[in-house]
């Protein structure tokens, strides 16, 4: 057949994994224990296909709403040098989406309807971005902290099952190398710089520890998706566990340039190996993700307004009629 | 009419109600898909990198340029839809077949054992 024909029918519609056939499932299986991917058009559990669209799905939108906490500051970019990097960062982050876009597109659900799930609010996308950034030095501590912990996330996700999704990320992770080098200077600049700049990204700091604390999601105790998702190797790490491996990698580097966190309770146990914290307000979280955070209306609000405004563009580029033809008389 | 009060002034400035609007893609609104391949240096082979949506083979080619060739070194892309791709979807057909077609590989052919027994018989005489 000719590529892009395969929609398979009601993908939201949840089938249980114990109403698939038990032969195709354990084979399956077994190709995933093998370390083989799983490609478009490999039979798959419905089940398997919902949850990886569920995911890079809500990926794509957290690339897509992410660009926009750190757009607002291009226009007013301290400088060329940063401006050029901003933009640079800014339009990475938005290729992001549309490359996760399209890898949850080839497991049959149209980039319009995803888009519609976003814009309606059904789909949701990484609660960190419902929080704004006051100052340019929050820029500096995203792109610094949240791409870190992104990095963390992703490079995690890359070794999982899906064909398509690893595929994506692994070009997501090169580009975000660049992200985390570009994030790690701004935050030095500061952070060696006048009081008055050491002052303002210990603040940015101050204000998006929490959100930080958020990123990989609630203790592992409370998620929902057990561990059918770790089998089937959608989930490759434990919210927990990438939780520790970003403080591992990025504490000691904040205590380095003399900034705090707000969490007197931060340390490493040097018997367990592992980073002891305060409660970073799950309860705040939960409100986050219900749509009560400081900027869930505007994020959505801008990304109604910019396919709105769009529309007529791509109307007029549909449009099109083919080649021009001069008269011939 | 009350306004969204955002910290980014292009956001101040649009004026957005604060009440949810309603906007609705229609189906195919962005476009049909465009497979894109990526050639990095002359000498080198296109390599499929994924896709891109527009409206014709000029446009994908634009996007195609601003996605996958943007940050390194690009000789040349080519974009074809999606649409236009022929394959046959899990066919098997073909390395099933695999272990019985050993003579096409350069490893099936042995002559070290023949050459030392003639050498052997070679001393005798
Ligand atoms: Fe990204
Ligand atoms: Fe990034």
């Amino acid at each position: 057949m000719y590529g892009g024909g395969f929609i398979p029918d009601d993908i939201d519609k949840k089938v249980p994994v114990d109403q698939e056939d038990p032969v195709r499932l354990e084979e399956f299986q077994a190709r995933i224990d093998a370390g083989e991917k799983i490609e478009p058009h490999d039979w798959m559990p419905h089940e398997y296909r919902r949850q990886l669209i569920r995911l890079i799905e809500q990926h794509a939108h957290s690339e897509i709403i992410g660009a926009l906490p750190e757009g607002t500051w291009i226009t007013r970019a301290p400088g060329f040098r940063r401006k050029l990097s901003l933009l640079a960062k800014v339009q990475d982050e938005v290729g992001h989406a549309q490359l996760l876009y399209n890898a949850a597109e080839t497991l049959g659900k149209p980039r319009e309807a995803m888009i519609n799930d976003l814009l309606s609010g059904k789909s949701k996308y990484s609660n960190v971005f419902n929080y704004p950034a006051k100052t340019w030095a929050d820029t500096a501590v995203i792109a610094w902290l949240i791409d870190a912990a992104a990095i963390v996330n992703q490079t995690t996700n890359a070794k999982g099952s899906y064909g398509p999704y690893c595929r994506a990320l692994d070009r997501i992770c090169q580009e975000e190398s660049f992200h985390l080098f570009y994030g790690y200077e701004s935050v030095v600049t500061l952070a060696t710089g006048t009081e008055q700049q050491r002052a303002m990204v210990q603040e940015a700091l101050t204000r998006w520890w929490k959100p930080i604390m958020h990123f990989h999601g609630p203790p592992d105790t409370s998620s929902v998706h057990g561990n059918q998702l770790e089998r089937w190797k959608v989930k490759m790490a434990s919210n927990d566990a990438m939780r520790q491996t970003f403080l591992n990698m990025y504490v000691p580097k904040i205590w380095e340039l003399g900034l705090t966190v707000p969490d007197p309770d931060l340390k490493k146990n040097e018997e367990t190996g592992q980073w002891e914290f305060g409660d970073p307000d799950w309860d705040e979280f939960w409100e986050v993700i219900k749509g009560n955070g400081p900027c869930n209306h505007e994020r959505l609000q801008v990304r109604r307004k910019a396919e709105e405004d769009g529309r007529w563009v791509r109307e007029a580029l549909m449009a099109r009629s083919g080649k021009q033809v001069l008269p011939l008389s | 009419m009350a306004t969204i009060k955002s910290l980014d002034p292009r956001v101040a400035r649009a004026e957005l109600p604060t009440e949810p609007t309603e906007v609705v893609l229609n189906p195919e609104e962005q476009w049909e898909t465009y497979e894109v391949f990526h050639q990095k240096k002359s000498g080198a082979r296109h390599i499929h990198q994924g896709t891109v949506h527009a409206p014709s083979s000029e446009l994908a080619y634009t996007f195609a340029k601003e996605q996958y060739g943007r940050r390194d070194q690009t000789y040349s892309i080519w974009v074809v839809k999606t649409s236009q791709v022929f394959t046959v979807e899990n066919d098997n057909s073909l390395y099933k077949t695999v272990p019985e077609k050993q003579y096409r590989n350069a490893g099936f052919y042995k002559v070290r054992d023949k050459i030392e027994k003639f050498k052997r018989q070679m001393n005798e005489h």
